[in-house]
Order: C-alpha cells, then sequence, then structure tokens
C-alpha cells in the first residue's frame, strides 16, 4: 500500500486507471463440473474507483467475488492484484495482498464482541507472541492497546464505538452490516469487495450508506467493487458498472451508458416501455 | 468430614477429566473433530515421564519432557493425518482418529508391552498429607487441584484476551470468513492441537500420580470419561468442559463412597444419557439449529 493519494486532492482528478489498476482479470473463466459459472470475464478496477457489478439472480456475481478472494480457483484466465498475480495466492494470502470482503449473508463472529470481531481483522497488524502474552510482557500490553484504539477508531466511522462490548450478533441488522464492513477495513484493504451491501435495507438506510461507501472510499483511498439489486444506489455511487448474465459480461461502462445500452434493457432492466 | 474427604477427591479426579476433556472440547470446537487419539496421548505422556525418571533426569524436567512430547506429538499428528483430510468428509476424519489411536495403543503395547509398568509417581509428586482440623487431605491432591485451576485461568486468558485465542473463537466459529480476514487457519488450528494436548499432558501427570500404573490402554478409559465430560458440558465449550469434568469426577467418587464401585461406570454413562435427553447440546453447549 506503498502509494496513495494525497488526501487534499481530489479523488477523480488523480484517477489514474490505465496505469496501476487494483485489481485486473483477463479472461477469467470457472466451470463447476460440466456447467461454466463464469466464463471471459475482464474487468480492472483503478485505485480508488467504485465500480458496481449488476446482473440477475445467479449471473455469477458472487461467484466472482469468490474468485477474486481465491475462494474459487479460476479453471481459466488470470487475476492481477495491484499489479502482481495472484496464481499462486491463497485465500489468505489474497486477504494480505489487500483484497478484504463482506457477505451477501452476514457472517460475522457472532459469539464474539463488536470489538473482538474488529480485532479479528487487525489479528495480522499484531506483532507479539503467544508467551508474550501469557507472560504479560510490555510489549503485549503495547500492542494490545494500540490495536484497541485502532479498532475503536476504525469503528467511529459508522460511529460504533460506543457498542464495542456488545456481542456482535445482537446488533441490529444495519448495524451488523455496517460491522462486517469496519471489519473487513480493519484488514488494510486496497480494494472492498461489497456483496449486497443494501440488501434488507430500508431507503433511508440505503441513503446512509451510499454516503458511507463515498466517505470510505475518501477516507482510506481505496477501490470498491459492489455487488447490489438497488439500481438507485448502483447508478448514483459507482463511477463503473458491468453487467453479467449467464456469467458474461454483456455491458461496461458508466452509469449512464449502461442505462441506455439496448442489450442491458432487454437483459436485465426488461424491454423499453415496460415499467 | 468424610463426606469432605471425599469432596477433595471429587476435585482431585475432576480436575483431571476437565484438563483432559478442554482438549476434546478446543479441538471440537475449531475443526469438528472427535479426536479419539486424545486419551492415548495420555498414555503416551506417562511412558514417557516414566522414561525420562528412569534415564535419571530430575522430577521437574521429566514432566518438561513429558508435557513437551505430548505437544509435539499431537502437533504431528494434526499435520500429519487430520490436515490431509481438511476437505474431506467429517467421518473421513472420525474414523482416522480412531485409527491413529489404534496405531498408539499398538505402539505402546509393542515397545512396553502389555504388563502394567509402575509409574514414579512419589518422585513427581511427594506423598504426604496436610491436616486442616482434624481432615488430613492429601498433598498429591492440593498440587492437583491447584495446578489444574491455575492451567485452566491460563487457558481462559489466553482465549479471552490474546490475539491467538481471538483467532481460535474466529476460526471455531466460521473457519471461511475467518480465512478471508487474513487469520491464518492452518497455524490456527496447530496451535488448538498444541494447547489442548499440552493440558493434556500436565492431566497425564496428575492422573499417573493419582493411580500409579502404566498400560497401553490406559488412555482409552480415560480419554472415555473425559470425552463424556466434554459432551456433558456442551462440546466446544471451553467453561463447559470444566464444569464437566468436575461433575464427572464428584460423580464417581461419591457412587464409590457409598459402595457401589462395580457401579461407577454404570453411573457415569447413565448421567451422560439422562443429560443428552434433557439437553442434547450439554450445560453450556451451543442448540443445535438446523436450517431448513
Amino acid at each position: 500500500m506503498a502509494q496513495r493519494h494525497d488526501p487534499r486532492l481530489p479523488i477523480l482528478a488523480e484517477r489514474d486507471l490505465g496505469k496501476t489498476p487494483v485489481i485486473e482479470c483477463k479472461k477469467l473463466g470457472i466451470d463447476f463440473g460440466g456447467l461454466t459459472a463464469v466464463d471471459d470475464f475482464n474487468i480492472t478496477v483503478g485505485q480508488t474507483e467504485i465500480a458496481g457489478l449488476i446482473g440477475p439472480n445467479g449471473a455469477g456475481k458472487t461467484t466472482i467475488f469468490n474468485l477474486l478472494t481465491k475462494v474459487y480457483l479460476p479453471t481459466r484466465g488470470s487475476m492481477y492484484l495491484n499489479g502482481s498475480d495472484t496464481r499462486d495466492m491463497n485465500t489468505i494470502a489474497a486477504n494480505r495482498a489487500g483484497i478484504a470482503r463482506t457477505f451477501q449473508n452476514i457472517r460475522l463472529f457472532k459469539e464474539l464482541t463488536v470489538l473482538e470481531n474488529v480485532l479479528v481483522g487487525l489479528h495480522n497488524k499484531m506483532s507479539y507472541k503467544l508467551p508474550e502474552a501469557v507472560l504479560r510482557l510490555p510489549s503485549y500490553w503495547r500492542e494490545e492497546r494500540k490495536t484497541r484504539e485502532k479498532a475503536l477508531d476504525l469503528l467511529s466511522i459508522f460511529d460504533m464505538q460506543d457498542l464495542h462490548g456488545a456481542k456482535a450478533g445482537s446488533l441490529p441488522y444495519g448495524s451488523q452490516r455496517r460491522l462486517e464492513i469496519v471489519r473487513a477495513l480493519a484488514t488494510d484493504p486496497i480494494i472492498l469487495l461489497l456483496d449486497e451491501p443494501a440488501a434488507g435495507m430500508n431507503p433511508s438506510e440505503t441513503g446512509e450508506l451510499m454516503k458511507n461507501i463515498i466517505k470510505i472510499r475518501d477516507t482510506f483511498h481505496i477501490a470498491v467493487l459492489l455487488i447490489e439489486h438497488d439500481m438507485h444506489l448502483v447508478m448514483n455511487v459507482c463511477e463503473v458498472v458491468g453487467v453479467l448474465n449467464y456469467g458474461r459480461l454483456i455491458a461496461k461502462g458508466s452509469p449512464k451508458e449502461i442505462q441506455d445500452d439496448p442489450l442491458v434493457i432487454e437483459a436485465y432492466l426488461g424491454k423499453k416501455g415496460e415499467t | 468430614m468424610q463426606f469432605l474427604s471425599q469432596l477433595i477427591n471429587g476435585l482431585q479426579l475432576g480436575s483431571i477429566y476437565a484438563l483432559v476433556a478442554l482438549g476434546y472440547s478446543m479441538v471440537y470446537g475449531i475443526i469438528m473433530l472427535l479426536n479419539f487419539a486424545h486419551g492415548d496421548i495420555i498414555m503416551v505422556g506417562g511412558y514417557l515421564a516414566m522414561l525420562a525418571i528412569g534415564a535419571g533426569v530430575a522430577p521437574a524436567f521429566a514432566v518438561m519432557i513429558s508435557i513437551f512430547g505430548c505437544t509435539i506429538l499431537a502437533v504431528i499428528i494434526e499435520k500429519g493425518a487430520y490436515k490431509p483430510l481438511r476437505s474431506a468428509p467429517r467421518l473421513s476424519l472420525l474414523i482416522t482418529a480412531i485409527g491413529v489411536s489404534l496405531l498408539l495403543q499398538n505402539l505402546a503395547l509393542l515397545i512396553f508391552s502389555a504388563n502394567a509398568k509402575p509409574f514414579p509417581g512419589t518422585s513427581i509428586l511427594p506423598s504426604g498429607s496436610v491436616s486442616i482440623g482434624g481432615l488430613s487431605i492429601g498433598t498429591t491432591a492440593i498440587i492437583t487441584i491447584v495446578v489444574s485451576v491455575v492451567s485452566m485461568a491460563a487457558l481462559t486468558l489466553v482465549v479471552q484476551k490474546t490475539k491467538i485465542g481471538k483467532a481460535m473463537r474466529a476460526v471455531s466459529e466460521d473457519t471461511e470468513a475467518a480465512q478471508l480476514m487474513g487469520i491464518p487457519v492452518d497455524l490456527i488450528i496447530s496451535v488448538t492441537f498444541a494447547i489442548g494436548s499440552a493440558l493434556a499432558g500436565i492431566g497425564s501427570i496428575l492422573f499417573c500420580c493419582r493411580y500409579p500404573l502404566l498400560t497401553p490402554t490406559m488412555g482409552s478409559m480415560l480419554g472415555l470419561k473425559a470425552f463424556i465430560a466434554a459432551v456433558l458440558g456442551g462440546i466446544g465449550s471451553i467453561p463447559g468442559a470444566v464444569v464437566g469434568g468436575f461433575a464427572i469426577g464428584l460423580a464417581e467418587v461419591f457412587v464409590n463412597s457409598v459402595g457401589l464401585s462395580t457401579w461407577t461406570d454404570a453411573v457415569v454413562f447413565g448421567i451422560l444419557i439422562i443429560v443428552l435427553l434433557a439437553r442434547p447440546s450439554g450445560f453450556f453447549g451451543r442448540p443445535m439449529v438446523e436450517k431448513v
């Protein structure tokens, strides 16, 4: 994470899509048995870009997230994370290389507290060893205090620092979704993958979420790739949108271009004239 | 008076069961494996201590060799036998664990023969007794209870307060999500086995000091009782394993003390059956919710 933008500069002017994409997929594909779930998937996400992936249910969107995070290994094609080939990476290595995600069906560590969930995300940032912890050496206390402060800082993005002692499973739905984002941010990513972040949210919560996505991008200077069915969110937050149908990208472009693309309108939004 | 001395007896036995049950529970919590080789680790620990003392090693070092040996053995078993089966059906893992258990028992049979060997318990824990208000308590009992409680407190501290402990709890709740957060899952699983077996190693020394006879199959009954303790408390739960261990230990001692020693095992298994009928997930277990 060597280079990050100077926060004083406007983000869009700084964008430099061609040179160092955060994620670059080339002809990525995966088969499950005889079924081709994703094929010929090409996408480039630039630094600090907010990209969206839309498509009907079963189009392969979550499969793509699983490919990007190395939960599935691709049958074909290649993927580069910040310029380096991910061929030999496993899930853990991909996370360390800067990819973090949330889940469609929230997968927090429900029995752990809010703070502990964030601390799990910060696991790799703590450097003390087990004996130091058992013996309670100063290095343990120092690290623990530093990390705890960092975790509370992260929680404060969503104003959740006062909830730190509550069990994650006891939080209301919207807060659980926010906590998942904080936990992902704790792993210090260069790209954040959000799998249907607005699912189950009411319009005012969705509005809040839209502001937060932009805020996260501007605060952490990271890229965001999101899957979403809420077109209002996608069209207002994303700078580029890819449309997936039957495992293939059928269109790619700015929200405006996507909205006007006849293929997309037919395959996804319904024929023109129908509402 | 009679009651109090039996209570201490029960606490002594119970704390040993609790130490061993913790290993079962921790391993089950993290990879859903009933590690039936866990009891045999205890047997290996006993023989190791016997060999070390026989070779003239100072008792304190012999204890350390035994605990360390158990830890290393468990990690080797985990890496060699269980890790290659991580994505295999759970039944394969269970059968492998039984296989490892039989392998260890038969190796011990080969090396040490089936004859019971005396354990030099008195050179490790002094056999004396302290008299408090007319009640005479064996030092072995006191040391056993103290050592167990200290070990359990240390474990609780590690699990609750350190990053390894948090990672262990995270992995046991959702391994894949933990992996996606960058938690080195394989390392955490190995650490869990190591901690569980170190506790078993401590339990092994304490058990052998109380019943100083070593046989290749001594681990199976102790392991089975500890397994019952873990199930009783709610397998996967650390406080559950401790409570279950003490419950089984006390039950055994009190059944013995009323003169029904031939019924001890029947009572223990009976308790298990009754608890499982009333509370299938044990005292502290999370109730299983099957999604339909």
